[in-house]
C-alpha cells in the first residue's frame, strides 16, 4: 500500500470514531474511543514525513502512541473508578441531533479544505482532522459531565494532533506543541481539577455550576 | 543575558517559595522578587539588550511596554499580598456569602503560582517565537488557575473550572492558528524549523498564503481572544474576577488581558506586513463594538462591585480592539490606553479589596459610606472610577480622546457615536453603583469600627491612581518614546 493510500485508510477510523463519540453515552465506551482515535492519530506523523525518517519524528510518535494511547487511558479510568459516574445523562443536546451536527462538521470541514486548496494528497486528512477538532468542541458545549468535556477536549487535541501531521508546517516542531497540550490537559484539566469538583461537590456535574451568573 | 535573567528569575523564586515554611519568610521573597523583577525589567525595556538563542528571546519596544507594565502591576500587588496575606486566617473560617467553612489554599502554594505566573508572563513579552508565545500563554492559564482558587470553596472552583475550560478551547483554537499562520507562510522557506520566529513571517509576509493566513488569523483571534476577554468569549472573565482574591483579579485584568493582546498584535503585524490589514481591520472593530456593548449591558444594574470592575475590562478590551481596528494614530491611543487601562483597573481591584476585606460583602447595596468608614479608600475609589470612565484629567481621558479622534479622522462617523454613546451609558451605569458605595453615612452592623487603614493596603492602589494621573497630565519623553515605538511595531509600520 503506497502513502497516500495508507493515510486515506487512517482517516476511516478517526471518522467513524467521531460519529461514535457522539453517539455513545456510557463514559468508558468513551474513553476507547478517544484513545483508539488518540493511537491511529499518533503515528500519522510517520505517515506523512516527506522525507527519510528521522529519530526526532520517530521518538515524538511514539511519546504521543504512550500519552494518548496508554497513559490518559488508564488515568481516566481510575478517575472514572473513584468518581463513581458510568453515564452521561440528559446531555443539554440530544445524541441524533449531535450526530446530525457532527456530519455537518465534517461537510463544513470539506468544504473549508477545498476553499483553502488543500492538495488532494492530504485533503481527506485535513478535513478528517478539523473534523475531529470540531467533534470535541461539540462535546465540551454539548454535555454536562466535566467528564465528558474533558473526553471532547481530549478529541479535539487528537483533531489538532492530525493538523500538525498533516501540514506539518514547522516540522517536529508543532508536534512537539501538541503533545505539550497534551500533558497541559493531563496534569491539569484532568487530574487536579475533576478532584476538586468531585469532592467539592460529591459529583461532576458541571450543571450544578449555576451559583455565577448575571 | 539579561533577558534570560528576567525569564529565568520569577520561576527560581517560585521553586524558592515552596522552602520558605513561615509566613514572613515568604511574604518578605515575594516582594523582594518582585523588586527584582521591576529593576531588572526597567533595565531591559530602556537597555534595549540583544537577542538571545537566535531571537527566540528577544525585547521589542512593544514587548517591552506590556513587560513594564506587568512587572509595575506585579511589584505593586506583592506588597498588596504581604499586608493581604497576613490578614488571612490559615484554618477554616465561615464564608460570609453562603455561611459555609472553607479554608484557604496554603501560601507557599499562592505565592509560587504568583511567581509561576510573573514568569509565563514575562516569557509572553520576551520572546519572538510564535510557537513559544503559545506555550508561555497556556503556562499562564496554568499557573493562575490556583490562584483563582485560593479560597476553595464551590464558587472559586466554579470560576477555576470555567476559566479552564474556556481558556483551554481558546488555546487549543489558537494552536490551529498558529498551525495555519506557519502553513501559510512556510511556503517559501525551505528552513522549516525557523518558520515561526516572527522576523521570518514578516520577511516572507509577501510571498505568504493570503487563504490560509486569513483563516489562522481568525483562529487566533477567537483563541487569543477568548483569554483576553473580549466578547462573546468573555464569560470567564467576570466569574474569575470576582471569586479571585482581589490582589490575583488586579493582575488577571491588568497585566494577562495584555499579554493575550500581544498575541493578537503579534498576528496583527504579520497581517499587516502582508498586505492584509483590510481583512483584520473589520475583525478588531467588530469584536471591540461587540465587547463595549456587552459590557454596558451587564454593568447596567449590576450590583456586585468586582463583576462591575469585571465587565469594566471587558469593554476596555473592546476599545483596544477597536483601536486596532482603526489604525493610524488610534494605535498610539490604544497603547496609551493599554497602560492607563492597566494601572486604573489594578489600583481598582485593590481597593475593591480592601473594602470587601472591611465590609464583607460584594454588593454595591450593602456597601455604603466607604469614604467615611476609610477615607483614603473611599476618596481613592472615586478617583479610580472617574479614571476608568474616561474624565480628565486621567490617562485613559487622553487615550480614549485620542481614539475618537481617530476615528473621526477617518470619517467613520457612525462608528465614533456609537463609540461616545457606549462610553456615556457605562458612566452612567458604573456612576450609580460607585457613588452609592462611597457616599453617606456608613451601613450600621455592617461598617468596620475605626481602626484605620495601614498602608500595605493603600499604599499600593495611591501609587497607581498616581501613575494614572501622570499619564494623563503629562506623559515622560522616555515613556511616550516607548509607547510611539510600539505603536509603530503594533500597526506594522
Amino acid at each position: 500500500m503506497d502513502m497516500i493510500s495508507l493515510a486515506h485508510a487512517a482517516v476511516v477510523p478517526v471518522i467513524l470514531a467521531n460519529l461514535a463519540l457522539l453517539a455513545s453515552s456510557r463514559l468508558v465506551t468513551c474513553i476507547r474511543l478517544v484513545a483508539l482515535q488518540g493511537a491511529v492519530i499518533s503515528v500519522t506523523p510517520l505517515i506523512f514525513e516527506s522525507g527519510p525518517l528521522t529519530v526526532h519524528t520517530a521518538v515524538l510518535c511514539a511519546v504521543a502512541l504512550g500519552l494518548k494511547g496508554v497513559v490518559f487511558p488508564q488515568l481516566l479510568h481510575r478517575t472514572l473508578r473513584r468518581v463513581v459516574v458510568r453515564h452521561e445523562i440528559e446531555p443539554y443536546l440530544g445524541y441524533p441531533l449531535s450526530i446530525l451536527l457532527g456530519i455537518l462538521g465534517l461537510l463544513a470541514s470539506l468544504w473549508l479544505a477545498g476553499r483553502l486548496g488543500v492538495p488532494a494528497a492530504s485533503y481527506r486528512s485535513f478535513a478528517a482532522a478539523f473534523a475531529t477538532i470540531l467533534t470535541g468542541l461539540l462535546l465540551i458545549v454539548t454535555r454536562k459531565k466535566a467528564f465528558t468535556q474533558v473526553m471532547g477536549y481530549l478529541a479535539a487535541e487528537n483533531g489538532i494532533f492530525l493538523l500538525t501531521a498533516v501540514l506539518a508546517p514547522g516540522g517536529p516542531l508543532f508536534i512537539e506543541l501538541a503533545i505539550l497540550l497534551d500533558v497541559f490537559v493531563a496534569v491539569f484539566v484532568m487530574g487536579i481539577a475533576i478532584h476538586h469538583i468531585n469532592r467539592q461537590f460529591d459529583c461532576i456535574d458541571t450543571d450544578r455550576f449555576c451559583s455565577l451568573k448575571d | 543575558m539579561l533577558l534570560a535573567i528576567l525569564v529565568i528569575l520569577p520561576f527560581v523564586l517560585g521553586g524558592a517559595a515552596f522552602l520558605c515554611r513561615t509566613g514572613p519568610s515568604g511574604r518578605g521573597l515575594l516582594v523582594a522578587g518582585a523588586g527584582a523583577h521591576l529593576i531588572l525589567s526597567v533595565a531591559a525595556v530602556f537597555g534595549r539588550p540583544d537577542a538571545l538563542f537566535g531571537g527566540i528571546l528577544l525585547l521589542d519596544a512593544l514587548g517591552g511596554l506590556f513587560l513594564l507594565l506587568t512587572s509595575i502591576l506585579f511589584a505593586a500587588a506583592a506588597v498588596y499580598a504581604v499586608g493581604y496575606l497576613a490578614k488571612e486566617h490559615a484554618d477554616e473560617r465561615r464564608d460570609f456569602q453562603e455561611g459555609a467553612f472553607f479554608s484557604n489554599a496554603p501560601q507557599t502554594v499562592f505565592i509560587a503560582c504568583l511567581f509561576f505566573f510573573l514568569g509565563s508572563m514575562t516569557l509572553v513579552t520576551a520572546t519572538h517565537h510564535l510557537g513559544l508565545l503559545w506555550a508561555a500563554i497556556e503556562a499562564t492559564t496554568l499557573a493562575s488557575a490556583p490562584l483563582i482558587y485560593f479560597h476553595r470553596h464551590h464558587r472559586s472552583l466554579e470560576a477555576a473550572w470555567k476559566y479552564l475550560v474556556i481558556c483551554s478551547v481558546g488555546i487549543a483554537l489558537a494552536l490551529v492558528g498558529n498551525i495555519l499562520l506557519a502553513a501559510a507562510g512556510g511556503s517559501g522557506a525551505p528552513d522549516t524549523e525557523s518558520s515561526l520566529y516572527l522576523g521570518d513571517l514578516l520577511a516572507g509576509a509577501k510571498t505568504m498564503n493570503p487563504m490560509w493566513f486569513k483563516a489562522g488569523f481568525v483562529f487566533l483571534m477567537v483563541g487569543y481572544g477568548a483569554k483576553m476577554g473580549l466578547a462573546p468569549m468573555h464569560t470567564w472573565l467576570p466569574d474569575a474576577h470576582s471569586e479571585s482574591p482581589s490582589l490575583v483579579s488586579a493582575l488577571l485584568s491588568g497585566a494577562l488581558l495584555n499579554c493575550a493582546f500581544l498575541g493578537i498584535l503579534r498576528a496583527h503585524q504579520i497581517g499587516v506586513a502582508a498586505g492584509l490589514a483590510d481583512f483584520c481591520s473589520p475583525i478588531f472593530i467588530g469584536l471591540g463594538l461587540f465587547s463595549m456593548v456587552t459590557a454596558a449591558a451587564f454593568i447596567i444594574g449590576q450590583g456586585d462591585f468586582k463583576r462591575i470592575l469585571a465587565y469594566s475590562s471587558v469593554e476596555h478590551m473592546g476599545i483596544l480592539s477597536l483601536a486596532m481596528g482603526l489604525g493610524g494614530a488610534a494605535v498610539f491611543g490604544g497603547m496609551l490606553h493599554a497602560a492607563a487601562h492597566s494601572v486604573t483597573k489594578a489600583m481598582l481591584f485593590l481597593l475593591a479589596g480592601n473594602i470587601l476585606a472591611a465590609f464583607h460583602t460584594k454588593s454595591s447595596h450593602d456597601a455604603r459610606g466607604v469614604i467615611r468608614a476609610m477615607p483614603v479608600t473611599g476618596i481613592l475609589w472615586v478617583a479610580g472610577f472617574l479614571a476608568i470612565t474616561g474624565s480628565p484629567p486621567f490617562g485613559i481621558f487622553l487615550s480614549e480622546l485620542t481614539i475618537l479622534k481617530a476615528a473621526l479622522d477617518s470619517g467613520r462617523f457612525v462608528l465614533a457615536a456609537a463609540y461616545l454613546g457606549l462610553l456615556g451609558l457605562i458612566f452612567c451605569g458604573m456612576a450609580v453603583p460607585v457613588l452609592r458605595m462611597a457616599q453617606g453615612p456608613p451601613t450600621p452592623h455592617i461598617a468596620p469600627g475605626p481602626r484605620g487603614e495601614d498602608a500595605l493596603s493603600v499604599g499600593p492602589p495611591l501609587v497607581l491612581g498616581g501613575l494614572t494621573l501622570v499619564l494623563g497630565l503629562y506623559v515622560p519623553s522616555f515613556f511616550s518614546d516607548l509607547l510611539t515605538r510600539a505603536a509603530a511595531l503594533a500597526a506594522g509600520m
